[in-house]
């Protein structure tokens, strides 16, 4: 009997090997898939029958019997058929948790290579021009149209021209970039296959964060298995080392090219003058998966659905405490609140979600009065948000939101590269204005229950850090506090009217979007839960 | 370690962007970047020693002294701790003995901070020894303890 069994890292740590193991010991033919991406139904494994593939999940090893007579209680029937999958539009994530990730027969026999085939029957020109009209955004957080980056690489003058894949996904909350090179690779590497041919380039790199184990296993040896198939045009995998920043394009850049993993100021463009000077496409994951099917099903197809100016797809993330969390890919334009709701079913424990993180450690928390927001580029920049890279992170009514706010400044200040002082310093300022925040607020609104009589450790990120290199000890650290302690006023108004400031500071006089969008989370928390920091009434000027 | 570093350069090349490649190399061969082997590193490579020391600080993957004899890295970042992650680090560091960040005094077992493994639906996650685990739990981490004492 034929079985089918994810062995992307989410069902792997759900144990989803042992499943496999246990089916294999059975007598059964065990095919490993990537995942159809609800972890609610993970271990899931599908039995083939006449009829199709029969999902039974969650399972554990313990249930091969009721599995193989179909009397396991956690029968789902055609998975597909769920309504968490009949619902989505699966432009990108097609034959993600359906195929075998590394058969290149699978992968042809699903309308792989179709696109990179039309491709090649276009002069470059056309195939740009294609992904101009398919209304493709970036979608590694910045939304920058997709084709206008490649017309300027096609156009650069250049002895050798570079392709590179941005799979560093550092943000929490997001794991499609991860589920795609884990579930189907091949569509990745077709896709960079097609801007290799769009713009000239004859070489690539996908840059993969260290965190992602199988991700890099199995886009090594897709790599290889395509080899001739993507030739003369050729791809290498560059392992991350554990820095969030390496995800910023020029930062990336510099750590492929074996430097310290810091933010080149711009311009110059990367596509101009990018990896080792040479004009650089880089692009996001999902940015380059979704350029097969544009191609090979019409930039009309793609740009078809959606809503305003972002067209197409996006494979959302539904992350955190929530009840159906996964990978949800749907046209642009669905509200906020029926991902989180209707697809995400609300908390995992039940208890009322009180917030929302969109984008990522760089982004907005929204309350729930904030659920009509389409799911859309320009829609939550206009609220003061982002929609990053489509993670969204649910949080229950027992969420601490000073402590959120502290967090994403904490985050920072383990995560900058240390170019610029806003960022720098500031974030670290930021975490001690919190602090006096949080000491002098009156009662700790909503702290989570299991906080409670538990001193946590703090700085865990900071502390990992050679103690010689850090900036703010000694001299400096006297030096800033000579200013402090005893002279500054610690009292609530005063210090949110600093962090307010200092947010300002961040926002206008950092490099990249670390320093400079690390106030979203920031200012969304205070001024959306301003009782968290201890404000009686909504604070007015914060609605605007 | 200079025998070792002439054989990698010799298959993947003495050029400055196998710079990380060759730290990865190195680390999983010796299991950290001791600071006796910049040097080398850097005559390998045709860098500088400085050079090369701040590539190796300025990624937080790269260790200059041993890790413990069982790594736990437990996730930090928001979407754990949406989940209950921060009682988990608590409980973590409680039950295994070690402040985040630290080597057990007894080198068994070092708990590193980790930002996001990708797992973000069925947190609080963790690697131990490089195998995910999600939705970490006071028995879980029992589990962790049991494997790590033995
Ligand atoms: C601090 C920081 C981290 C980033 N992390 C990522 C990332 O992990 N993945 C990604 O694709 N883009 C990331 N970006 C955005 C990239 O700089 C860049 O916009 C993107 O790779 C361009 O590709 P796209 O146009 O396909 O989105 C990050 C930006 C900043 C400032
Ligand atoms: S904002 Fe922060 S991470 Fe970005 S360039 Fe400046 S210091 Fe580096
Ligand atoms: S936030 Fe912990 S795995 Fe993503």
């Amino acid at each position: 009997m034929k079985i089918y069994v994810s062995r992307d890292m989410a069902s792997v740590a759900l144990g989803a090997d042992d499943v496999a193991q246990a089916f294999a010991d059975a007598g059964c033919e065990v095919i490993r898939t990537g995942s159809r991406g609800l972890f609610s139904i993970e271990p899931l494994v599908e039995v083939e029958t006449a009829d199709g593939r029969i999902g039974y999940g969650p399972v554990g090893p313990w249930d091969v019997a009721a599995v193989l007579d179909g009397s396991h209680p956690n029968r789902l029937g055609p998975v597909d058929q769920l309504s968490f999958f009949a619902g989505q539009q699966r432009f990108t994530f097609a034959r993600c948790g359906v195929i075998d990730p590394v058969s290149l027969t699978d992968y042809a026999a699903k309308d792989g290579w179709k696109g990179l085939d039309a491709a090649r029957a276009l002069a470059p020109q056309a195939v740009v021009d294609a992904v101009k009209a398919s209304g493709l955004r970036g979608r590694g957080g910045a939304g920058f149209p997709t084709g206008i980056k490649w017309q300027t690489v096609l156009d650069a003058p250049g002895a050798q021209k570079y392709i590179v894949c941005n799979a560093d996904e550092g943000d929490s909350g997001t794991f499609a970039d991860r589920m795609l090179m884990e579930g189907d690779p091949y569509c990745l590497i077709e896709g960079m296959a097609i801007a290799a041919h769009a713009v000239g380039g004859t070489q690539g790199y996908i840059y993969i964060r260290s965190e992602y184990p199988f991700a890099i296993y199995t886009m090594r040896l897709a790599i290889e298995r395509a080899a001739h198939l993507i030739a003369p045009f050729t791809l290498e995998v560059r392992e991350g080392a554990g820095a969030y920043v390496c995800g910023e394009e020029t930062a990336l850049l510099d750590s492929i090219e074996g430097k310290r993993g810091q933010v080149r100021a711009k311009p110059p463009l990367p596509a101009l003058k990018g990896l080792f000077g040479q004009p650089t496409v880089i692009n996001n994951v999902l940015s380059l998966a979704a350029v097969p099917f544009i191609l090979a099903e019409g930039a009309e197809a793609y740009a078809a659905v959606g809503f305003g100016r972002s067209r197409g797809t996006m494979p959302v993330q539904l992350a955190g405490n929530v009840r159906h969390g996964g990978l949800y890919e749907i046209g642009f334009g669905i509200t906020l609140g029926e991902l989180v709701n209707d697809i995400g079913g609300g908390t995992a424990n039940g208890r009322p979600v009180r917030a929302v993180q969109v984008g990522g450690p760089l982004g907005a928390y929204f309350p729930p009065s904030m659920f009509h927001l389409p799911f859309d580029y320009e829609s939550f920049a206009a609220a003061g948000g982002l929609i990053g890279h489509a993670g969204i992170t649910v949080f229950d009514d027992s969420v601490d939101m000073a402590h959120m706010a502290r967090f994403a400044m904490e985050f920072c200040a383990a995560e900058s590269c240390g170019k610029c002082t806003p960022c720098r310093i500031g974030s670290t300022r930021g975490v001690e204005i919190v602090d006096r925040i949080m000491a002098a607020r009156p009662t700790p609104p909503s702290v989570m229950p299991a906080k409670a009589g538990i001193s946590l450790p703090e700085g865990g990120a900071e502390e990992k850090r050679d103690p010689s290199l850090r900036w703010d000890d000694g001299g400096l650290s006297k030096a800033l506090y000579s200013r402090s302690p005893a002279r500054i006023d610690t009292s609530l108004d005063a210090q949110t009217t600093l962090l307010r400031d200092l947010c300002d500071t961040m926002k206008y006089g950092s490099l990249c979007a670390l320093g400079g969008f690390t106030p979203y989370p920031v200012l969304s928390a205070l001024d959306y839960f301003p009782e968290d920091f201890g404000a009686t009434a909504p604070i007015k000027e914060a609605a605007e | 370690m200079d025998e070792f570093i002439e054989g990698w350069t010799a298959r993947h090349g003495a050029t400055r962007d196998q710079l990380l490649p060759l730290l990865h190399a190195v680390q999983e061969e010796a299991g950290y970047v001791q600071d006796a082997v910049v040097p080398l590193i850097a005559r390998a490579l045709n860098l500088s020693r400085a050079d090369v020391h701040g590539v190796v600080t300025f990624y937080h993957d790269f260790r200059r002294t041993p890790a413990g004899r069982h790594v736990v890295k437990l996730c930090r970042a928001e979407s754990c701790q949406a989940r209950g992650g921060a009682a988990i680090e608590a409980a973590a560091a409680q039950r295994l003995g070690v402040a985040m960040g630290e080597t057990r005094g007894d080198g068994a077992v070092s708990l590193e901070p980790v930002y996001c493994l990708g797992l973000c639906a069925v947190g609080p996650n963790a690697l131990v020894d490089g195998r995910p685990m999600a939705r970490i739990d006071t028995a879980a981490l029992d589990r962790i303890a049991a494997e790590v004492a033995a």
